[in-house]
């Protein structure tokens, strides 16, 4: 199940170009560009793990394409997300986010039911990765 | 850079169709740059002739291309040399601009660094850092100043080769992200490619800033104070010129650095001496320095020793 979360998440995955061009965007607006993965996708789950520091001062995308190829290298079957923190005052916030690399095998979640009191019916999303320990989920 | 001259050659490579050399070049607005650079700075001579050759070869290498004449990329690393205050810095700042414009390099910024920014403490120190530097650097120039002190021979346990060992493949793999110019006194640079023929061959242009003469010493004082609304009157500009004749032959002159140090110690004078005359003051008297305001300096004084101008050691005044 391809996870659409993030922008450009339900396009075609972005080709190493486009990639660029956004990041790209993102040193435009002054916004300091950070790369992050995990292997917990859960659209709740907003602790990823950080690769290395925000690049606070890059003014050009290819010191950022580099982080990134580094990271896919050394993390190939984890997801990775590229964030544009906008850190002007009054805003503070990320300002993109976007997923540039997931795993070959993408199983996705099951809709689970919790029976409640008064016939209440609870509803949660399960990963069917999280099932197995950190580290061998895909 | 040269968009509008890249469609109708692109059509049919294969022709000498020709190209207008003077279009391109004055759709490159290079000549504003490089006329910058001879209005703002005083003499080096030899280094603007050579900073225009170098222009002239990039836009021909760029016009060469729209012809689709294969031509490698040129090389763009550069080592300058001289001694302090000659305008490395202020020549590089330049030079990225010039870069940019001519589209050889992306944003057109300068990040300086030393040894210190690249070479870590302890192992597995240096590359991190190394990289991070040049990760900034990506896009624009990445000036290295003192670059001689990356390579310690004298110390087998340096972390500075690893950190050269990183610049040179950026310097090669990275050509179009980024340009390297290496900068420091010249009999030292000369050792230092010496003993790292890997850095020699990657560096195309080999610029040698001279020392400046009186004369141009002069008009680089008259420039600054010109451009922070002062003026010297002509018994202080006859004083100031006699102050670096004097100041010229003393240990630790650093060129156009002492010439900044010298005037910011004279604006410091006659400030002191306004407030201690008090009363109104006249426009005049507020942009006006005047020849005590020089002649008070200690290298008048018969010793000579001006401990006050001694620029400290490696200190870099950055822009």
């Amino acid at each position: 199940m391809h996870i659409t979360q993030g922008t450009f998440s339900y396009l075609p995955p972005l080709s190493d170009v486009q990639i660029r061009a956004q990041v790209q965007y993102c040193l435009d607006q002054d916004w300091a560009v950070s790369i992050e993965f995990t292997d917990d996708p859960h659209p709740r789950n907003a602790y990823w793990d950080m690769w290395g520091l925000p690049m606070f001062d890059v003014k050009d995308s290819a010191g950022v394409m580099n982080e990134v190829q580094a990271c896919r290298a050394a993390k190939p079957e984890r997801y990775i997300r590229v964030n544009g923190y906008d850190r002007r005052y009054g805003r503070q916030t990320v300002g993109l986010s976007f997923i540039v690399q997931r795993p070959k095998n993408e199983p996705g979640f099951r809709l689970e039911r919790q029976e409640s009191t008064d016939r209440v019916i609870r509803y949660t999303l399960h990963s069917y990765a999280t099932d197995k320990p950190e580290g061998e989920r895909y | 850079m040269v968009s509008k001259a890249e469609s109708p050659p692109a059509a049919d490579p294969g022709l000498t169709s020709g190209v207008d050399l003077g279009q391109a070049y004055r759709d490159s607005n290079i000549d504003a740059l490089l006329d910058e650079l001879d209005r703002e700075l005083v003499g080096l001579k030899p280094v603007k002739t050579r900073i225009r050759e170098i222009a002239a070869l990039l836009l021909v290498a760029k016009l060469r291309e729209t012809q689709g004449l294969t031509t490698d990329r040129p090389t763009l690393h550069m080592s300058f040399t001289g001694r302090p205050g000659t305008g490395k810095t202020t020549v590089a700042m330049r030079m990225a601009k010039i870069l940019n414009h001519l589209g050889y390099v992306r944003k057109g910024h300068l990040v300086v660094a030393t040894r210190d920014d690249l070479v870590g403490q302890y192992v597995g120190h240096t590359a991190p850092k190394t990289k991070e530097v040049i990760k900034r650097a990506m896009g624009g120039v990445l000036f290295i100043d003192e670059a001689y002190y990356l390579y310690r021979p004298e110390n087998e346990r340096d972390y500075g080769p690893e950190a050269i060992e990183m610049l040179l493949q950026v310097m090669e793999n990275n050509r179009d992200d980024l340009v390297v110019v290496l900068a420091g006194y010249k009999d030292r640079m000369d050792t230092f490619f010496h003993s790292n023929p890997g850095f020699h061959s990657r560096v195309a242009h080999h610029l040698d800033f001279p020392d400046y003469e009186t004369d141009e010493l002069m008009g680089i004082a008259e420039l600054m104070l010109a451009s922070q609304h002062y003026e010297f009157d002509g018994t202080a500009r006859r004083a100031f010129r006699e102050y670096l004749e004097r100041r010229m032959t003393m240990p630790h002159f650093a060129n156009a650095r002492s010439v900044r140090n010298a005037i910011d110690r004279a604006k410091l004078r006659q400030a002191n001496r306004l407030v201690k005359k008090g009363g109104t003051v006249a426009r005049g008297e507020l942009t006006r320095i005047d020849a005590d305001d020089i002649r008070q300096s200690r290298v008048f004084a018969d010793d000579g020793e001006d401990s006050t101008d001694t620029p400290h050691r490696g200190g870099k005044d950055a822009v």
